[in-house]
């Protein structure tokens, strides 16, 4: 496994611990890089951060084919898209103790999660290192967009992403994701979605001032005894450098849709194209063998 | 709180079964036709380049003109996949060596500049020497573009993509040998003069064996990312890749007494190829659409690729 660290100060531009995400983009002079936190033990389900970023953002309505109930308990929107940027999921889970399994739970025998999903703007983005356009870029916050105006829907980043977030939106063309509110973070504002959160469930700032609340925040729901709680996508030593949007869950990440473990997949780019060039020699060598010897005829 | 008052831990969950990635947009037969073609393009360019050199002039010719119309071709399917066609050029706006479909881009541009210059030299007979120099460089732009789209695909978070970063150079490196044998055989089996027709047919039998031993070692490799190269639609395409390719290898065997059989061979060599590479890129969409493969490929624990 490649070495995380590269010692202090933390310049690994593809892979480990990155301190000046902004920086390592070209960004001489920059604000604090910002993130959101989102805790989901305290998400209602409401839905406001959805509609809030639909209307600020102008996402497009779904079609009317789409507007189909799922039967996945109150989520109709399923999954983040290029038309949705902030996604609630809703699990419902059985309890099998006949106590309650937590102060909120009054022995319903239902615990019943709910999470805000997001675009998690990683420190090692793989769509922003995949895309040949130059269409994706790092802001000055520390933040992940793409420029529209840019973009020719090749779709790579689609693949790149571990976290399934960003997507092609069919009619347009384009690939579409969350852009943490960039009109309004230039406009000294934050995001639309953290703003209408009525439990401040999400929680926007500078990301090192959202790290250690979480920190506490996790202790202090660890001595109530919610042992499952959990950071996601807090820890800079993980395979994306740490996210600019992480989350408080209640439980394994795939329960709520979120890989476990992901890697930036730029981590194995040399590998990758040591053994592409050993593909291209044999393929020389094997045109070579087909004209060696002699021309029988 | 004990843990006996937690939810049960179970072996696997889901998001209701819901994809934890999002399924690639990259399409058929887009995507196959413009990797057979730019890999087509790429070993053409090698033949051409080795013909000339060995005053092979027919095999040459047919080789240069191959190499610039397959180039041109795969670069029309692979303007027609983006969803903004007409912002192809923006390809070439930057180069980013941290994105294999920038360096892919510059290769296919580089690479079609090169066979385009030897084909018109070709053609109308005028700078020969040019002709010549751009065909050698060609040579080496060949190999790139024939490759380079084995990082591609294992530059994703695709799980069956992603781990087979080893097997699938091998694929599209046979892949392009039986492209080019395939072209080298029709071309042989209308034309008169079939001095140069051994060369295609050597290429094809040596393409045709790598690339059943390319499609074995990604059904074979890493458990259990590969697991959609062994079953599903994904399996089924390139088991009917594995059959016309080795059938195709077989009856270039007997191309040399039969124009038939060089015909049926180069048919069998293009649709072998084919179907490989929609084989892969349909086990890619499944790889992406079971969440159980993520979870599988990242339970390892060790971060591994």
């Amino acid at each position: 496994m490649t070495s995380s660290k590269s010692g202090p100060g933390h310049n690994n531009s593809l892979y480990g611990p990155l301190d000046d995400v902004s920086g390592d983009a070209g960004y001489a002079d920059h604000p604090a890089r910002v993130g959101f936190f989102t805790d989901t033990s305290v998400c209602i389900g409401c839905k406001a951060c959805e509609v809030a970023c639909k209307e600020w953002n102008g996402l497009p309505e779904p079609e009317a084919d789409q507007l189909a109930l799922t039967g996945m308990s109150y989520d109709n929107t399923t999954a983040l898209g290029a038309d949705s940027w902030r996604h609630v999921a809703f699990i419902e889970q059985p309890l099998i103790a006949p106590e309650p399994a937590s102060p909120d739970d009054q022995g319903s025998g239902t615990r019943w999660l709910m999470a805000s999903d997001v675009c998690k703007h990683c420190t090692h983005a793989a769509c922003l290192d995949v895309c040949p356009t130059g269409a994706l870029v790092r802001t000055e916050f520390g933040t992940v967009i793409v420029q529209p105006d840019v973009c020719n829907g090749c779709a790579y980043c689609v693949s790149a992403c571990p976290f399934g977030v960003i997507d092609r939106r069919e009619g347009d063309g384009r690939a579409w994701k969350c852009t943490m509110c960039y009109d309004r973070l230039r406009g000294g504002l934050e995001p639309a979605c953290a703003k209408a959160c009525p439990t401040d469930s999400i929680q926007f700032g500078p990301l090192d001032e959202l790290l250690a609340i979480a920190e506490s925040r996790l202790e202090d729901l660890h001595a109530a005894g919610q042992v499952e709680a959990r950071l996601y996508g807090a820890d800079p030593d993980d395979g994306i450098g740490g996210a600019g949007a992480f989350f408080l869950l209640l439980d394994e990440p795939q329960v709520y849709g979120l890989p476990p473990d992901p890697v930036v997949t730029s981590r194995d780019l040399p590998r990758e194209w040591r053994w592409a060039g050993a593909g291209a020699g044999l393929l020389a060598a094997g045109v070579a063998i087909a004209f060696a010897g002699r021309t029988r005829e | 709180m004990s843990e006996e008052l937690q939810v049960p831990p179970a072996e696997f969950q889901s998001y209701y079964g819901r994809p934890i990635l999002k399924v690639t947009r990259w399409k058929e037969p887009h995507l196959p036709a413009y990797l057979v073609l730019g890999e087509l393009s790429g070993a053409l360019a090698i033949v051409g380049a080795l013909a000339h050199a060995t005053g092979r002039r027919a095999l040459a010719r047919t080789a240069r003109i191959g190499a610039a119309a397959a180039a041109y071709g795969g670069g029309a399917f692979l303007t027609a996949e983006l969803g903004r066609p007409e912002r192809f050029l923006n390809m070439l706006r930057v180069a980013k060596p941290t994105s294999p479909m920038s360096m892919g881009s510059w290769i296919l541009a580089s690479h079609s500049g090169l066979v385009s210059a030897a084909a018109a030299s070709e053609i109308t007979g005028l700078m020969p020497g040019l002709g010549t120099a751009a065909g050698v460089a060609a040579a080496v732009t060949g190999p790139a573009l024939a490759a380079y789209p084995s990082v591609l695909f294992a530059n994703t978070a695709v799980p069956a993509w992603h781990s087979s970063y080893r097997e699938l150079p091998l694929l599209f490196a046979s892949g392009a040998m039986t492209a080019a044998a395939a072209t080298g055989l029709a071309v042989g089996a209308l034309a008169t003069d079939r001095s140069d027709f051994e060369v295609a047919r050597r290429l094809a039998i040596v393409g045709a064996a790598l690339e059943g031993v390319a499609g074995y070692t990604l059904e074979a490799s890493s458990e259990p990312d590969a697991e959609p190269y062994r079953t599903g639609d994904g399996a089924r395409m390139l088991t009917a890749a594995r059959y016309l390719t080795l059938s195709g290898g077989v009856a270039a065997l007997a191309a040399r007494r039969s124009r038939i059989a060089a015909m049926a061979a180069a048919a069998l060599l293009a649709g072998g190829g084919y179907c490989a590479k929609a084989g892969v890129l349909r086990a890619g969409k499944e790889s992406a659409r079971d969440p159980k493969y993520v979870v599988a490929s990242q339970a390892k624990g060790e971060r591994a690729g």
